[in-house]
């Protein structure tokens, strides 16, 4: 009777996992989304606990409440810490997968299943690489750790080697089971090579691998329910993994890159040599009174927000750019990279904090063909997606990457700091266009200053 | 532990076939709510984890479970509250009339935003 509840619990949670998925197709539905994946998940815990070999309670009890005092306040961090905590969220899913594969082992070595071991071994290199690979982003994205990618020669070949050796010993633990000394040397050379993954990924990577990294958490919970038998980890585990797929893919086709290229290529270090062989030319510098000015009186304008934005926390003050101009009767969109920012959507997630409307958020490929027609197009803290010589120069560094046509309106305004160049290492020729005005300066204050002129500056006109 | 792996592997390969089409359909918007989402669901180990703390076999097998419980239980509760969070703040709200692409019909969300 029980055990006939606990499958029928697991099934509709399945379902309703699925009908999460489905309904974040748009923000319209997604919140029942939400609604659905609560409940599955509270079916499947009751479920469990009610399972025959679930004896003892104490310890579950204590875990949840530790694990609900932890969480509840990460949920709550700010929408700019967002990367991070998923990094994060991502090493905690995948060190759990670890844990339990290595106390399996324990409670039945060597009493496996040769399957069941291969799926066992699986999941234990993946928990533990992605456990380890997850902090080592979440050390990156908090600036804890350098963000620049670290290189050093040899690199690919003794990671690659590391993974190696552990896929061996595993093969070896899989034909040989009595060989319980080799478990432990899967475990640790799984953590290193983790740690090794990600030393050499820059901050521009990051949507990638964060991606990547999602999909092996889900990989590894997969396993799990193949090696406890469990059809509702498998459904799961399989969602998460093909989600973690579909994104990276996402990311990689924005970039124009391949996966193995973005965890070996290195990026930001391999190009700096190639620029700076330009010589000195003029930009064109702008105060904010006149690009206030220019703004006011536009027709249509294209906001192009990129890392730096999130960086100087400009959204909120961009918002108010936004409510003066709409004000005024400008139309004011957005224009949003795929790998703007440091994960995926991250740029939606902060415009959306700051209240704007998510329908004048508009992806690339709609609109890109509306550049023309713009009066002015605004970069705020976007380098490398408005770059044109991803379109015609061929010894570019990210040559044949899809971009932004942001070079295609009236006129381009460009908030930077200074002239150095983007993460690619290289040099932007959207600055020195004629339409181009450079705003040097914090993209915050800069925006900052529009706003007052806009509101203030009545006499403008 | 006794496991029929060809069923298994059915469902797997099944499950992943429908998280493709399912998650193609996901609209760029909504990329990072949905990592968050994935995220908490695959949290779902926390029933294995369950399974493994409850049974109370060994030392080592329980103390193992009760990390591995706790580390779920974060991510179930947190990957629950933020994805909800952030999703309360996308809003829809169509300026002026404009010729934008806007309004394709869909109903309003018709959350208050919390700040």
């Amino acid at each position: 009777m029980n055990e006939a509840f606990v499958q029928i619990a697991y099934l509709v949670a399945s379902v309703l996992f699925i009908l999460a998925l489905k309904w974040m197709s748009s923000p319209a539905t997604a919140r029942r989304g939400v609604l659905a994946g609560e409940l599955g998940m509270v079916l499947a815990i009751v479920g469990t606990l009610l399972k025959p070999e679930v004896q003892h309670y104490q310890w579950i009890a204590i875990a949840i409440v530790i694990g609900s005092a932890i969480g509840i306040p990460m949920a709550m961090m700010p929408m700019t810490a967002v990367p991070q905590r998923t990094a994060l969220s991502h090493a905690f899913g995948a060190l759990a997968a670890a844990l339990v594969g290595t106390a399996e082992y324990y409670l039945h070595t060597p009493h496996i299943p040769r399957f069941t071991m291969g799926a066992l071994v699986l999941e234990v290199i993946l928990g533990s690489l992605t456990f380890t690979g997850s902090l080592m982003a979440f050390g990156k994205l908090q600036e804890l750790l350098p963000g620049r990618p670290i290189t050093y020669k040899g690199q690919n070949i003794v990671n690659l080697t590391i993974l190696g050796l552990a896929l061996l010993l595993a093969t070896a633990l899989v034909v040989n089971p009595q060989h319980q000394a080799i478990f432990p040397l899967i475990i640790g050379l799984s953590l290193i090579f983790g740690v090794l993954l990600i030393i050499p990924i820059g901050g521009a990577d990051m949507p990638t691998v964060i991606s990547l990294l999602n999909a092996y958490a889900g990989l590894s919970a997969a396993a799990m329910g193949f090696v406890l038998d469990n059809k509702l980890l498998i459904i799961a585990g399989a969602l998460d993994g093909s989600s973690g797929l579909i994104l990276s893919i996402i990311m990689c086709k924005a970039m124009n890159r391949s996966f193995a290229n973005v965890l070996f290529g290195a990026f930001g270090q391999l190009q700096t040599a190639a620029a700076g062989t330009t010589e000195q030319r003029t930009v064109r510098s702008a105060s904010p009174e006149e690009a206030a000015a220019i703004l006011e009186s536009a027709q249509s304008v294209f906001i192009v927000p990129g890392y730096g934005m999130a960086v100087a926390q400009a959204q909120h003050k961009v918002r108010e750019l936004y409510d003066a101009l709409t004000k005024r009767g400008v139309d004011v969109r957005f224009a949003i990279h795929p790998v703007a920012g440091r994960m995926p959507g991250h740029m939606n997630v902060l415009l959306a904090e700051a209240d704007i409307p998510y329908d004048r958020l508009l992806e690339m490929d709609d609109i890109n063909p509306e550049f023309p027609q713009a009066d002015v197009a605004l970069v705020i803290g976007a380098n490398d997606v408005t770059n044109p010589a991803a379109r015609h120069d061929k010894t570019s560094p990210i040559y044949g990457m899809p971009i932004l046509d942001v070079d295609k309106a009236h006129t381009v305004m460009v908030i930077k700091r200074g002239m150095s160049p983007g993460f690619a290492g290289v040099d932007n020729e959207l600055y020195y266009m004629d339409k181009t005005m450079m705003l040097f300066g914090d993209a915050k204050s800069f925006v900052g200053d529009m706003v007052k002129e806009l509101s203030g500056g009545s006499g403008l006109h | 532990m006794q496991t029929d792996f060809a069923t298994s592997f059915y469902i797997f390969v099944l499950a992943t076939f429908l998280g493709l089409e399912v998650i193609r359909r996901v609209s760029p918007l909504l990329h990072t709510p949905l990592m968050s989402l994935t995220n908490a669901i695959s949290a779902i180990a926390l029933v294995g984890s369950i399974v493994i703390t409850g049974q109370q076999r060994d030392t080592l097998s329980t103390v193992l479970g009760t990390i591995a419980v706790t580390a779920s239980t974060i991510n179930v509760v947190g990957g629950f509250m933020i994805t909800d969070r952030m999703l309360r703040m996308f809003k829809k709200r169509t300026p002026a009339p404009k010729s934008g692409p806007a309004a394709t019909g869909k109903p309003e969300n018709g959350q208050p935003g919390r700040s």
